[in-house]
């Protein structure tokens, strides 16, 4: 046998054995698997309203009080049609992405020298996690003194609320990288920049996407609470007509603007950066792709 | 650096032989300090000529993927020299790719931190995949392939690396028996061609004489090397023929002998 026919042999081979070791397994359409991700959420959203329109039916509360889900969608529905919504959910949502923008570059910045100075990882390491267990509406009665009644005492406590845990996700991503990415890089020529920028950041990136998630659901709870305590004139945010609505005993209008809160709060949370989480793992093969 | 800025000097006694591809001097190796410390390598020299394919074996503790760590520059040697020439990579048991990358991206990585502009790498990347037979893997995650695949990335990585030599710390352990001798017969076929010189580290002796030009033994804790066996069996060569059993069963016992000596009745 000649060498070129060797190597023919071989590479058949060694191809044929390649095809052998990719599994197959049945293809799942993009439907299916909507229907199959949807059904049971559809399915706990029907009877957790069955069971509140049962509560009401019971007559525990008075329906001044507690109305039931038609009468508060119906004002929701109004709260659409006129724009008062639109424009609440504008002013929120400005503020949640500004405060959320500045805390993840605070949090990034504190985190990757935190995860990389080792002096700076002994002062201030503890106190960072320390930072993240304080509720944050506990910070407003100083950021008011700080700020007075002003857009950058919300913001404040909100980049407070979300930095500790976005710079504790990349703290944590960069102490869980396997050791042998490090050496790879290494033995590939990466040094000190190079090194961070093609191997520690990226080998943080699952780490550092859990510490979004968690910094947005800070962030978002702390501008709630801000929202209630910080009226600022003219501007008509959803917390400003939280609070309207209980000056005026407005059940219906509460109801409907938590539900707000609750549906913007699940849409980033799952929709957003549940998703975000979900491609990085199934890409890094963190995922059981039969499960 | 001030060496290379002064004019070299005329040897006074006539140049050595050509330089190894790599060279290892009275390194010894200690980790740890006082009595815990632990002699990974003691006084080991040894040197691996250009093109040459050496196979180092021993037992468990006999310091081999330390030599290599020191060789490729991830750790320095507590007394003694070593020298590799030109560029060195290193293949890992695990093929440690890089599982935020395709495939693609781990060898277009390996060029770009070599400095290989941009416009080139595209093309680079896909003769590299060519090369072990994985073209049409390119925009897959590591995850998604075999243990021999991934191994044969990490081979098109070295490749990517522009390595005169390439050291492999047991790159084939965990692979299945016939996914072995595919790959065996692979990196043969490969290093006939292209002529890089290969420092492997295994401990199946087996293994190290169907590759080797050259099987070394080292001894364990501490390391050094105990024996050398030139392998005289024309290639391509195949892991089941009598030679290579015979030569196998010669070289296990002088790694039994050098275990027994550890051991106590």
């Amino acid at each position: 046998m000649g060498t070129s026919e060797t190597a023919v042999s071989l590479k058949r081979e060694v191809t044929g054995l390649d095809t052998l070791e990719i599994p197959v397994g049945p293809k799942v359409t993009r439907a299916r698997r909507i229907w199959a991700a949807s059904w049971p959420k559809l399915a706990a959203l029907a009877i957790s309203l069955l069971f509140w329109q049962l509560v009401v039916w019971s007559g525990w509360k008075p329906t001044y009080a507690l109305p039931g889900p038609l009468s508060v969608f119906g004002e929701l529905g109004s709260r659409l049609a006129d724009g008062t919504l639109i424009t609440a959910t504008g002013i929120t949502m400005r503020r949640a992405f500004t405060g959320f923008a500045i805390a993840v570059l605070i949090g990034t910045a504190v985190g990757a020298l935190v995860a990389r100075v080792k002096v700076l990882r002994t002062a201030v390491g503890s106190l960072i996690t320390g930072l993240q267990t304080m509720p944050s509406i506990a910070w407003f009665p100083l950021a008011i003194l700080l700020f007075k009644l002003s857009e950058q005492a919300i913001l404040f406590v909100i980049v407070l609320g979300a930095a500790p845990a976005i710079a504790n996700g990349l703290v944590s991503g960069s102490d869980h990288i396997p050791p042998i990415y490090i050496r790879a890089g290494r033995v590939l020529g990466a040094r000190n920049l190079s090194l961070f920028r093609h191997v520690i950041l990226p080998a943080c990136l699952p780490s550092f996407v859990a510490g979004l998630k968690q910094g947005w659901s800070f962030a978002w709870r702390s501008l709630m609470a801000g929202e209630l305590l910080v009226i600022i004139r003219g501007r008509r945010s959803i917390g400003y007509q939280l609070q309207v609505a209980r000056d005026f005993a407005d059940a219906n209008g509460i109801l409907a603007t938590m539900i707000v809160i609750l549906i913007i709060g699940i849409t980033m949370d799952a929709l957003f950066f549940g998703t975000l989480d979900r491609i990085i793992r199934r890409r890094w093969g963190l995922i059981d792709p039969s499960a | 650096m001030t060496t290379t800025l002064t004019k070299p000097r005329q040897p006074l006694v006539p140049e050595p032989a050509p330089p190894a591809a790599l060279l290892v001097e009275q390194v010894t190796k200690v980790y740890g300090h006082g009595p815990e410390a632990v002699h990974a390598l003691d006084r080991l020299s040894l040197s691996v000529g250009r093109g040459e394919f050496v196979c180092i074996v021993g037992a468990s503790g006999c310091g081999k993927s330390t030599l290599l760590h020191l060789a490729v520059g991830l750790d320095t040697p507590t007394a003694g020299r070593i020298a590799a020439e030109g560029r060195t990579a290193l293949l890992f048991q695990d093929a440690a790719l890089f599982p935020w990358l395709t495939v693609a991206g781990n060898i277009d990585l390996a060029l770009r931190l070599r400095g290989v502009p941009r416009s080139e790498r595209r093309a680079q990347v896909l003769a590299l995949l060519e090369k072990v037979h994985l073209d049409d893997f390119a925009t897959m995650r590591p995850h998604e392939l075999s243990g021999g695949m991934r191994q044969r990335v990490a081979l098109a990585r070295a490749f990517a690396q522009n390595a005169d030599l390439l050291l492999m710390d047991e790159p084939f352990g965990a692979l299945d028996a016939m996914t072995r001798d595919l790959l065996h017969a692979e990196l043969e076929h490969l290093w006939s061609n292209l002529r890089f010189t290969v420092a492997f580290v295994t401990h199946n002796v087996r293994e190290a004489v169907r590759l080797a030009d050259r099987v070394l033994v080292l001894t364990s804790r501490p390391g050094r090397l105990a024996a050398e066996f030139e392998v005289d069996i024309p290639r391509p060569r195949r892991i089941e023929t009598p030679e290579v059993s015979a030569l196998s069963a010669e070289i296990t016992e002088s790694l039994r002998r050098e275990v027994r000596s550890h051991g106590h009745l």
